[in-house]
């Protein structure tokens, strides 16, 4: 389908965008890569009255290192930080779990803070910066505020951004001394996942982090000697699962149950 | 900042295969429509409009990204790149030849935007794995041919293009 008539503004500095999300609000909808907004779009899910194309300002468009985190603008697509040559070693959960977002295709146009944005429930990069204890970056007339991603992530499609207020980028821990294992169970490779499972393990514990189970990404951490099957059968019923046309909640606790103890035992044999 | 109201029409300029061509559109029209209405190259194909099936799959400056789901405004000053550039004359490209070599094609709607995805990937992974071409391909949609004719097609397209290398250097 073709969507609903907007007004549309190209942006051309952070300052430019946040005047206009303060008027606009609500009816206002922010364009980065729009691999998820344009779909909606298209398919009359949203009828926003304007859209603000922010994918053109350079500031946003920075991936830099500050104060132990790596800071992404607005504007970085999945890919270009999946190619970011000290991925691998500063961000190794990131390195691990973003092939598995959407496709190639997708991922030269999608954005990293875009998919933060949109909250899917099952999405992979918010599943990252919640397991790393990540932030979110935002900035309206009033001024900026910084939020930790489990602060940020309210439910389904739903976080913590005012009307007002532009991502302008998300910050990950840099990880010395992780290690990590990630995997996500799907129809195909590139769908939204069923379920996907990050572990994050250092000597002393490990943290599982779980998408596709709940209204938004959950973790859990395991000090070492935990019996680990007991603990994330108890996790799966906490979380419960959901369903939808490809799984049952029954399923989804399944996946935990069986994919779980697998991920955390390659981020275990990572780190030993 | 650049504005249009939804009831204007913007001019957008684009470099289309190495022609700049230039006509209006209104902010929501999108990429694959402005190609194929208002600039005339119909060679992209339109299926679902949601990003999933892969058919309008087009270079923006090199890289391959789904049209139907890009504005026309947003490619304005861009280099746009599709099916139309791939074939010299009559001449089929490597990856056209190969796709017709291992039947890589049956109805050809979904062809279009197979082979500009990996014009842009074997740019990037001249010579890359089965498994890394099943990974791209996972990102386009063909009822007819089950995948396999075109898995061999783009591997065998790596190897000429690496070869014809080799021969001129």
């Amino acid at each position: 389908m073709k969507p609903h008539p907007f007004d549309y503004v190209r942006a051309d500095t952070v300052e430019e965008a946040v005047e206009l999300l303060g008027d606009h609000g609500e009816d206002a909808r922010i364009l980065a890569g729009g691999q998820s907004l344009m779909a909606m779009l298209n398919l009359r899910l949203l009828e926003p009255t304007l859209l603000i194309d922010i994918s053109r300002i350079p500031a946003l468009a920075e991936i830099r290192e500050m104060g132990g985190k790596i800071e992404v603008g607005a504007a970085v697509t999945q890919n270009r930080l999946l190619a970011w040559p000290q991925l691998r070693a500063k961000l190794p959960l990131l390195a691990a779990a973003l092939p598995f977002v959407g496709h190639f295709q997708t991922r030269n146009r999608g954005t990293a803070c875009g998919s933060i944005a949109h909250a899917d429930p099952s999405s992979e990069i918010p599943l990252a910066l919640v397991t790393l204890e990540g932030e979110v970056v935002l900035r309206s007339r009033s001024g900026t505020r910084v939020l930790p991603a489990r602060e940020f992530q309210r439910g389904m499609l739903m976080t913590a951004r005012r009307p007002n207020e532009l991502i302008t980028a998300v910050r990950f821990p840099i990880q010395t001394g992780h290690q990590v294992a990630f995997r996500e169970i799907a129809r195909r490779h590139g769908d939204f996942a069923i379920v996907a499972i990050a572990a994050v393990a250092d000597g002393n514990r490990v943290r599982l982090g779980v998408g596709g189970m709940a209204g938004k990404p959950a973790t859990r951490d395991f000090p070492a000697g935990t019996h680990l099957g007991d603990a994330i059968n108890a996790f799966a019923w906490e979380l419960e699962g959901y369903e939808d046309m490809h799984a049952s909640a029954r399923m989804r606790r399944d996946i935990l149950r069986r994919v779980g103890p697998t991920v955390i035992a390659e981020a275990m044999r990572c780190a030993a | 900042m650049r504005r249009v109201n939804r009831d204007q029409r913007a001019t957008v300029s684009v470099e289309l295969n190495g022609r700049r061509l230039s006509a209006e559109a209104e902010p929501r029209m999108s990429l694959s429509d402005f190609i194929r209405h208002a600039l005339g190259a119909t060679g992209t194909h339109v299926g679902c409009e949601h990003g999933v099936c892969g058919a309008c799959t087009v270079l923006i400056d090199g890289v391959a990204v789904r049209s139907c789901l890009t504005l026309a405004v947003q490619a304005d000053g861009r280099e746009v790149t599709t099916v139309e550039s791939l074939a010299d004359g009559g001449v089929l490209n490597p990856l056209q030849q190969s796709f017709r070599n291992n039947h890589a094609l049956q109805c050809g709607f979904c062809t279009p935007g197979i082979l500009m995805s990996f014009t842009d990937f074997l740019r990037r992974n001249p010579r890359p794995s089965e498994a890394e071409v099943v990974e791209v391909l996972s990102g386009h949609i063909c009822r007819c041919t089950g995948y396999a004719g075109i898995i061999a097609a783009v591997l065998e397209a790596a190897a000429t293009m690496n070869s014809n290398e080799r021969e001129t250097s």
